[in-house]
């Protein structure tokens, strides 16, 4: 094969190999992870945090604001503290409150912002006053039966 | 001490101590290889052509074999999403297995049986026809002149040929699963944007992609620079290239998925 064409040849599989690689990026993937530069962080305190994941969104309003960056457990009270990379675009009143609730009924965890009255902002490391845990299936489960098995000893007893 | 010490080798038997003999070599072959380099990128036009032979080449049997891919994914996936009613996720399930893992391992399994037993059939005929040591008596080092550019050409080509194979199999899924079997276009492309990620994802699969295309142009040019300058040398170490390629890919993909994705 002559070398023109060869060159030709190449040139097309790289093209074709740069454009399959940009067409994972731009039309399959999206960058989730908001860059590093435009966040801020918040804090919020959760009794319990069910299976709230690293990475998890953070949305308000159902539009995604923010990512969870860590989850540790606060040695000093023992609850679970979860640190949010928020997006500089969105600021939230100094009364917002934080909860973690459930896509579908088996979907992923997330924790959903809802805005308060404060004039004041919430500013760069500081933490969400009102939070509100997960519901944990189980515990849920467990309430209802023992209230139903409450219900059905005081039937007998009557 | 030092008696003891070939003693004690000599002990575990000729299959033990051949193995560690080739591991040297490869090791000493590899660093000379990275050496003479250089060459390779100055005269760009000998690696071209390897892209050509090891990469175009390749690009019939990659994005057939992708598109098929995908098409069983799709058909298989969506056989077992259905019962969860769950089928609006296929796009995700089809798009994340074949930019995670698909994609770069079976893209280097095809990679490895189709380029790189031409490469090591190719040089391991140039030594049996004696024109690797024609060219050290023209003072042309064969390193610089033919291996390196094999080397490159195959590194250069893996991580191309692997995203046309994911990007092929996304395309075979969306034909089955959107056209055949009826799922709504937009849920197929929105669900899949939403869950795969740049970073973590479609990158990791890149960088693994890199990883594959380092080895299996390594083992290949190795096999056939090593190769006894015989038919049944050069047969035997092209078969030599396919085994060891199928082992090393599966192998690095253990390690590099429990380094990428573990905790996640």
């Amino acid at each position: 094969m002559k070398r023109g064409m060869i060159d030709f040849w190449v040139g097309l599989f790289v093209a074709a190999g740069i454009a399959a690689i940009l067409f994972l990026a731009l039309r399959v993937s999206s960058a989730s992870s908001l860059p590093a530069r435009s966040t801020y962080t918040l804090t919020a305190n959760f009794e319990n945090i069910g299976g709230l994941k690293v990475r998890a969104p953070v949305k308000s309003a159902g539009v995604v604001v923010g990512r969870v960056t860590s989850i540790d457990l606060d040695t000093q009270r023992y609850v679970a503290r979860v640190t949010m990379a928020m997006d500089k675009h969105y600021e939230f009143s100094r009364d917002s409150s934080a909860e973690i609730l459930t896509s579908g009924i088996l979907g992923e965890q997330y924790i959903g912002i809802t805005p308060g009255a404060d004039n004041k902002m919430l500013a760069q490391g500081s933490t969400f006053k009102l939070t509100s845990s997960a519901i944990v299936l189980e515990q849920l489960i467990s309430r209802f039966l023992f209230s139903k098995a409450e219900d059905g000893s005081s039937n007998t007893e009557k | 001490m030092r008696e003891r010490f070939i003693a004690f080798f000599s002990g575990l038997g000729h299959p033990f101590t051949g193995a560690l003999i080739k591991l040297g070599f490869a090791t000493r072959f590899f660093l000379a290889l990275l050496r003479h380099s250089p060459m390779a990128f100055i005269r760009f036009r000998l690696t071209i052509r390897e892209i050509w032979f090891a990469g175009v080449l390749s690009v019939l049997i990659i994005a057939v074999s992708g598109l098929f891919i995908g098409m069983v994914l799709a058909l298989q996936g969506y056989d077992t999403l259905v019962r969860f009613g769950a089928s609006s996720s296929l796009g995700i399930l089809v798009a994340l297995s074949l930019v995670r893992e698909l994609g770069p391992v079976v893209g280097a399994l095809l990679f490895a049986s189709r380029a790189g037993s031409a490469i090591t059939a190719e040089i391991g005929l140039m030594k049996a026809a004696e024109q690797l040591s024609a060219m050290e008596m023209m003072a042309v080092n064969p390193m610089a002149r033919v291996i390196a550019p094999r080397f490159w050409g195959g590194v250069i080509s893996m991580p191309l040929l692997a995203a046309m194979f994911s990007v092929m199999g996304i395309f075979g899924g969306y034909l089955v699963g959107v056209q055949l079997l009826g799922l709504d276009p937009g849920n197929f492309w929105s669900q899949m944007q939403g869950t795969v990620d740049l970073r973590f994802d479609v990158m990791n699969g890149v960088i693994k992609s890199v990883f594959f295309g380092i080895a299996v142009s390594l083992i290949a040019v190795f096999e056939g620079f090593d190769a006894p300058p015989t038919p049944e040398g050069v047969s035997g170490a092209t078969t030599r290239t396919v085994v060891t390629s199928a082992l090393v890919i599966l192998g690095l993909d253990v390690i590099l998925t429990a380094f990428m994705f573990r905790g996640i």
